[in-house]
């Protein structure tokens, strides 16, 4: 009590700078901290679910549910396909109209599928994709798993005997990375047919857009944007499994909520973090020449 | 069960200590449960019973002390060891804690299929028999949402029972039911443990189900153990009068299994420093 007290009366007594400068750093400190405790915490169940994964292929009767797989998979992608066709359809419209005035300056206009293509198979079929799946699949995961937590069923399933990671996070994680890569595919398409269609009607040539999209998309291309995508669904899945994991049984709604909210906010944030480094390996490595 | 303190104790627990943070909450718990009773763990909410469970099936580890099931120290196993003590027991959560992705039926068959050989065809039958002797064999296709709260406490009784364990825990298994619910669970906790020959730990602060089921009883207040005994050493304790008692703890006891809303309990409470608190918020104001 009495320490409490002085340190309240020495807040009291400092100037309003130092006060914040002191709030500053203790958030800095607190954010720190967590941030490296969650990293930490994310790395351990990679590991775990690495090695889960590997003894599920491996072993027999360690083997990975494929129902529960299934049933993952399509909870986790399919409700997600109108909502990614309907943002791609959007993208692929606005993209060719933003650029289309300028480069008709330069009498480029056609160079327009060029870039749509780029854009859509290197970066915005899979950023999309992920963000999308990161409300989609995140949310819906760590909710679910933190309600678990709140209604004893990991710890049933311990009592048991049975490890969550393996019968919970597998299927999951792999459902998401599974899903990302499948809807990017389809993304990528939507990105380019909705390009095609604004293009035609601003007076392109289908032919040279036809063309000139499959110079722009080689398999390089093609497959670092599904490298990402598989990234961003495993940042989605660990992120989400792990915050799910992380409420404590005795915070009811509330954390499973807050899960919830930092799941997609995390996710989100990662997601375009991985992308940065990615692009910079990807240039570095001359893959995008 | 009198011949029961002959054979050794399948559960022992010695001098085991917790503390969350700077609470401590079990201090310094020694109790001993032979094969085939029923032992009923009572006290008031926060007392630390539901805490005394979790430690006794592995799911939290104590700062001192040991825990002893099948006379082997499960404090000190590795996850591997403690998952194959696991599945010689089953466990009843307070809410049944069913798997609420899978129906009824594939609950009490997950622990099947997960740790044994058997075929599909004979798992099929086992879920069948446990849960016809739970009373639910009709309701092995419903999911867990559709079930009612005694229906899912059984259900999740049948998946306790699903690989024949030779312990049963229940935590608070009548808690929010009615009281025909409340008494048929009672009924089918004597039932199974006289049926399967299992030992049964029971945490519970309804008196009404801890005297119909117990063999032995044990009153936890503020992390220590107040009294164990038989069931008639309670029963006398609760029907005696206050005059008859010497010590501060019988008398303690008898106002938790009588439920008075007056006692040595309520007294500790009111003892408090309510006037220095009230004194201070007239000293602050001062300032």
């Amino acid at each position: 009590m009495k320490q409490s007290d002085s340190e309240s009366d020495k807040a009291a007594k400092a100037t309003p700078l130092a006060r914040a400068v002191a709030s500053l750093g203790r958030f800095t400190l607190t954010a720190g901290r967590s941030i490296f405790s969650m990293l930490g915490g994310m790395s351990l169940l990679l590991g775990e679910v690495s090695s889960s994964t590997a003894k599920g292929l491996l072993i027999s009767k360690q083997r990975i549910g494929c129902d529960a797989l299934i049933t993952q998979m399509v909870r986790v992608g399919v409700r997600a396909v109108p909502i990614v066709i309907l943002i791609q359809m959007a993208i692929g419209m606005i993209l060719p109209l933003q650029i289309f005035p300028k480069l008709d300056e330069f009498g480029q206009a056609e160079q327009i599928a060029t870039i749509n293509a780029i854009a859509g198979f290197r970066e915005l079929g899979p950023l999309m994709t992920a963000v999308v799946l990161s409300g989609f699949a995140g949310a819906s995961i760590a909710a679910e798993l933190g309600t678990m937590v709140t209604a004893e069923e990991i710890e049933a399933l311990q009592a048991s005997a049975l490890n969550p990671v393996r019968f919970l996070v597998v299927p999951r994680l792999l459902a998401t990375v599974i899903m990302t890569v499948m809807l990017t595919v389809i993304a990528d398409v939507v990105m380019i047919a909705s390009g095609m269609l604004t293009s035609v009607k601003l007076g392109i040539d289908f032919d040279v857009y036809f063309q000139l999209t499959t110079e722009a998309v080689n398999v390089t291309g093609f497959v670092t944007g599904l490298v990402k995508a598989a990234v961003f669904g495993l940042l989605i899945g660990l992120i989400a499994c792990f915050l799910g994991l992380s409420v404590k049984p005795w915070q009811g709604s509330e954390g499973v909520g807050q899960a919830t909210t930092k799941t997609v906010v995390y996710s989100i944030v990662a997601i375009i973090a991985a992308d940065a480094v990615f692009t910079l390996i990807f240039y570095s490595y001359g893959l995008f020449d | 069960m009198p011949t029961e303190t002959e054979k050794s104790p399948i559960i022992e627990v010695c001098q085991m200590t917790r503390s969350f943070g700077t609470q401590r909450v079990l201090d310094g718990i020694s109790l001993d449960i032979y094969p085939g009773e029923i032992m009923v763990v009572i006290g008031g909410s926060g007392c630390g019973k539901s805490t005394l469970l979790r430690h006794l099936i592995g799911s939290l580890n104590p700062d001192q002390g040991t825990v002893k099931l099948f006379g082997r120290d499960i404090t000190t196993m590795s996850e591997a060891e403690l998952n194959e003590v696991r599945k010689r027991f089953g466990i009843l959560f307070q809410s049944g804690a069913l798997f609420n992705s899978l129906t009824v039926g594939e609950n009490v068959a997950l622990p099947l299929r997960e740790h044994t050989n058997l075929d599909e065809s004979t798992i099929e039958i086992m879920v069948k028999i446990k849960l016809e002797l739970v009373g639910l064999r009709e309701h092995a296709d419903k999911m867990p949402a559709m079930l009612s709260g005694g229906m899912k406490k059984r259900a999740g009784l049948a998946r306790a029972i699903a690989l024949d364990p030779q312990i049963l825990f229940y935590d608070e298994p009548t808690s929010g039911l009615d009281p025909v619910t409340s008494a048929q669970i009672d009924q089918l906790i004597i039932d199974l443990t006289r049926k399967l020959r299992v030992t049964s730990m029971v945490v519970t602060h309804h008196m009404s189900s801890a005297f119909t089921i117990a063999d032995r009883m044990c009153m936890l207040d503020k992390g220590r153990i107040l009294k164990i005994g038989s069931r008639q050493e309670f029963e006398s304790l609760r029907d005696s009068s206050p005059e008859q008692l010497q010590s501060e703890q019988d008398k303690l006891v008898r106002q938790f299994l009588r439920g008075d809303a007056y006692g040595p309990i309520t007294d500790r409470k009111v003892a408090s420093d309510y006037e220095d608190d009230l004194l201070m918020v007239g000293l602050k104001a001062e300032e």
